[in-house]
C-alpha cells in the first residue's frame, strides 16, 4: 500500500533520464522509493495521510451510514433532553454533536475535503507559477530579475495573514478565493528557489550545448534546465502543503475562509470557541485531525528531501547521517 | 555604506508605494464599486449618497481622489491624515495609537522567550548532533511548524485558564484582560503570559532550527579547530566564538518577525481578546470599517518595509561583503 503512494509522491523525479549505469542500473526514482521504503517515519506518515484522504473520499459514505448530513441539525436526536450537545460515544455519534445537534465525525469527514483540496490544489498553483517566475528571473536575469525577485521578497517578507484577511474581506469568502490567496502568498518560496537554482544552472556547459544546438530560451528553461530542479522543488512543494492547510484553517477560524455552515477544521474551531469550553469534545477532534494533518506532511517532506539528496542534513529525526564537515 | 542604505530606502519607499496604490484602487477605484453607497449602509437616499460624495470627494475624478489620498499620507505634521473611522468617528490614528502599545507589549514580551527558548534549543541540539537533546531539539521543531497559532492558543487557554479555574486554581486571567505596563507592571506581565507563550512557541522553532543549522556549519570552520586547539573550553569556543559568527540569519528572522507581531499579531489577538492592532483590524472588517482597515494595513506595511530596512544595514555592519553587491 505505502509503495504505490510514495512512487506517486515522488512521481515528478525526472525518470527520461537513463538509468544510473551502475551495478544495478537502477534510475533515480527507484532509488528513491528504495531510500523512503526503509524510512519508517516516511511510511507512518505516508499510512496517517492515507488515512486522511480516505476519510475525505469516504465523507459522503460516512453521512450515509450515520444518517447525518454535514449541516443537519438533528433536531429529533442531537441534542439531549436540556438542548445541550452529546459527548463522544453517544447512541449514533461517535465524536459527539456541537452546539446545533451537528455530527462532528460527519463535520470532520467533510471538513478533510476542504484541507486536503485546499492544500493540495494552492500548492500546485503556487507550484506552477513559481517555478515559471523562478525560472524566468533566474534564466533571463538583469532587469527582469530584479523586478521578479524584488516582488517575491517583498511577498515572501509581509505580514500574509492580514493581506489575505484584507484580500477576503473585499471579494467576499469562497473557495476560489481562498485557494488563490493562499496560492498568492506561497509562490514565492517555490520561486526564490528555482531563482537560485536557475542562476547557476545557466552557467553549465550543457546550457552552452543546447544553445549551440540551436536550441530556444524556452526550451532550454523549461526541458533542458528544469528536471534538473525537480528535487527541490518537490521537496518545497511537500512542505507547503501543511503550510496551506495551516493558512486555510487560519482564515476559516477568523471567519474569513470556508463560509459556514460548510465545515472546515478551522470554522470548527472557531464554531467551539463561540461557545466556550465547556463541551472539550467540540475542540479537540478538529484538532487532532488539523495537527495529525500537517504532522504527517512535514515529516514527508523531510523524509523525501532525505531520500532525493541523503546529502543535505535531515531537520526532522530518523535515520542520522555523519556529521558535516 | 551610505549609497547602500539609500538604495535600501528608496526600495522600500518604492514597496510603500506600491501597497499604498494597490490599497487604494482594492477599496476605491475597483471598477463595478461605488464606495459612497457601501458607506451610507442600507437606508440609502440620493440626499445621503450626494453628502457622502461631497464629504468624501467620490464624485471627483479617481485620479484626483488618488492624489488626495496619496497626499494626506505624506508624513508631514498637520498634513498627515489617515481619515475618520466610520465606526465611531475617532480619527484612525488615535486608534491605532491606542492599539500600538498592546502590539508593543505582547512583542517585547513574546520576543524574549522565542530568542532564548530558541537559541538555547538550537545550540543544544549543535553541540551534540544526534544524541537525545538533537531529537528532543527536533521534535520541538517539528511540533512548532506543523501547529497553527490557533490551536496551541486555545490548548494553552483550555488547560490554564479553563481547567485551572474550574478545578479553583485561577492563576491566569480571563481572555479580554489587559493592564498597561504604566499602570502596574506585575498585573501586566502576568495578563500577558499565556499570549506571549503562545507567539514565542510558535516563533521559536524557525530560531532553532536556524540556529542549528547555522551553528552546526560554523562549528566545522577552520577557526574553531584553531580555537579548540588552543585549548580554550568547549564552553567559550560555541558561545564566544562560534555563535556571534552564527548569528547573522537570525538577525534578518527576528528583524522581520518583531515587525510583524508590531503590525498586530491577529490570531493571537483575537483568542485572547487582545485589543491591539490585529484584533482592531479583524472587527474593523467584519463591519467594513474601511479606513480603519486601510490605516492598520498601511502601518503594519511601515513596520514592516522599516525592519526590513534595517535589518539590511545591520546585515551590512555584521558581513562586509554585502555592502558591495
Amino acid at each position: 500500500m505505502s509503495l504505490s503512494t510514495v512512487e506517486a509522491t515522488a512521481g515528478g523525479v525526472p525518470t527520461e533520464e537513463p538509468a544510473v549505469k551502475g551495478i544495478e542500473g537502477r534510475t533515480p526514482l527507484q532509488l528513491v522509493v528504495a531510500r523512503l521504503r526503509t524510512d519508517k517515519v516516511a511510511i507512518i506518515s505516508v499510512v496517517v495521510i492515507l488515512l486522511i484522504v480516505a476519510l475525505a473520499i469516504a465523507a459522503p459514505l460516512i453521512a450515509g451510514i450515520t444518517g447525518h448530513g454535514p449541516t443537519d441539525t438533528n433536531v429529533d436526536n442531537g441534542t439531549d433532553a436540556n438542548g445541550q450537545p452529546l459527548p463522544p460515544g453517544s447512541a449514533g455519534y461517535l465524536l459527539g454533536t456541537d452546539n446545533l445537534g451537528r455530527d462532528i465525525l460527519v463535520r470532520i469527514a467533510y471538513g478533510a475535503r476542504v484541507s486536503l483540496l485546499v492544500g493540495v490544489l494552492a500548492t500546485a498553483i503556487a507550484t506552477v507559477v513559481g517555478v515559471v517566475v523562478g525560472l524566468f528571473a533566474g534564466y533571463y536575469g538583469g532587469w527582469l530579475d530584479s523586478i521578479l525577485a524584488r516582488i517575491m521578497d517583498v511577498v515572501l517578507s509581509f505580514p500574509y495573514v492580514l493581506f489575505a484577511i484584507v484580500l477576503v474581506s473585499v471579494f467576499g469568502s469562497s473557495l476560489p478565493l481562498t485557494i488563490l490567496v493562499i496560492a498568492f502568498f506561497s509562490f514565492a518560496a517555490i520561486g526564490r528557489i528555482v531563482r537560485g537554482q536557475a542562476l547557476s544552472q545557466r552557467e553549465k556547459e550543457y546550457v552552452e550545448a543546447a544553445h549551440s544546438l540551436g536550441a530556444g530560451n524556452l526550451r532550454i528553461m523549461f526541458v533542458d534546465i528544469l528536471p534538473n530542479l525537480v528535487a527541490p522543488v518537490i521537496v518545497l512543494a511537500t512542505l507547503l502543503i501543511p503550510t496551506a492547510i495551516i493558512f486555510e484553517a487560519t482564515l476559516s477560524f477568523l471567519g474569513l475562509g470556508i463560509a459556514l455552515p460548510t465545515p472546515s477544521w478551522g470554522n470548527m474551531l472557531s464554531d467551539a470557541q463561540g461557545v466556550g469550553f465547556q463541551a472539550w469534545w467540540f475542540y479537540i477532534f478538529p484538532m487532532i485531525f488539523l495537527l495529525l494533518t500537517t504532522l504527517a506532511f512535514n515529516l514527508l517532506g523531510d523524509a523525501v528531501r532525505d531520500a532525493l539528496d541523503p546529502r543535505t542534513e535531515r531537520i526532522f529525526a530518523g535515520r542520522r547521517k555523519q556529521k558535516p564537515a | 555604506m551610505i549609497r547602500f542604505l539609500i538604495r535600501r530606502i528608496i526600495l522600500g519607499l518604492i514597496t510603500l508605494w506600491v501597497i499604498i496604490t494597490l490599497v487604494f484602487i482594492l477599496y476605491y477605484a475597483r471598477p463595478g464599486v461605488d464606495p459612497a453607497r457601501e458607506l451610507a449602509g442600507r437606508a440609502v437616499t440620493p440626499a445621503l449618497l450626494a453628502n457622502i460624495n461631497k464629504e468624501y470627494g467620490f464624485n471627483l475624478p479617481v485620479i484626483v481622489q488618488y492624489w488626495n489620498y496619496l497626499k494626506r499620507l505624506v508624513p508631514i505634521p498637520g498634513q498627515f491624515n489617515l481619515g475618520i473611522s466610520n465606526n465611531n468617528r475617532l480619527p484612525v490614528t488615535t486608534i491605532i495609537a491606542q492599539a500600538v502599545p498592546i502590539d508593543i507589549s505582547l512583542a517585547v514580551g513574546s520576543a524574549v522567550i522565542w530568542m532564548v527558548l530558541g537559541i538555547s534549543v538550537g545550540v543544544l541540539a549543535a553541540r551534540r548532533p544526534r544524541s537525545l537533546w538533537d531529537r528532543g531539539a527536533t521534535a520541538f521543531v517539528l511540533t512548532g511548524v506543523s501547529m497553527p497559532t490557533f490551536i496551541l492558543g486555545l490548548l494553552l487557554l483550555y488547560v490554564f485558564y479553563y481547567l485551572l479555574t474550574i478545578h479553583g486554581i485561577a492563576i491566569f486571567p480571563k481572555p479580554g484582560s489587559y493592564t498597561s505596563f504604566t499602570t502596574n507592571p506585575l498585573e501586566w506581565a502576568h495578563d500577558l503570559i499565556l499570549p506571549w507563550i503562545t507567539l514565542a512557541l510558535i516563533t521559536a522553532a524557525t530560531y532553532s532550527r536556524l540556529t542549528r543549522s547555522s551553528l552546526l556549519e560554523t562549528l566545522g570552520e577552520d577557526y574553531i579547530r584553531t580555537a579548540r586547539a588552543k585549548g580554550l573550553s568547549e564552553r567559550r569556543v560555541v558561545f564566544r566564538h562560534a555563535l556571534r559568527s552564527s548569528l547573522t540569519p537570525i538577525v534578518t528572522q527576528f528583524g522581520i518577525d518583531l515587525a510583524t507581531v508590531l503590525g498586530g499579531a491577529i490570531i493571537t489577538e483575537s483568542i485572547f481578546g487582545l485589543p491591539g492592532l490585529g484584533l482592531a483590524v479583524v472587527q474593523a472588517i467584519e463591519v467594513q470599517n474601511l479606513p480603519v482597515v486601510i490605516g492598520i494595513v498601511l502601518v503594519a506595511s511601515f513596520f514592516v518595509v522599516a525592519a526590513n530596512i534595517v535589518v539590511d544595514a545591520l546585515y551590512a555592519v555584521l558581513d562586509p561583503r554585502v555592502r558591495v553587491s
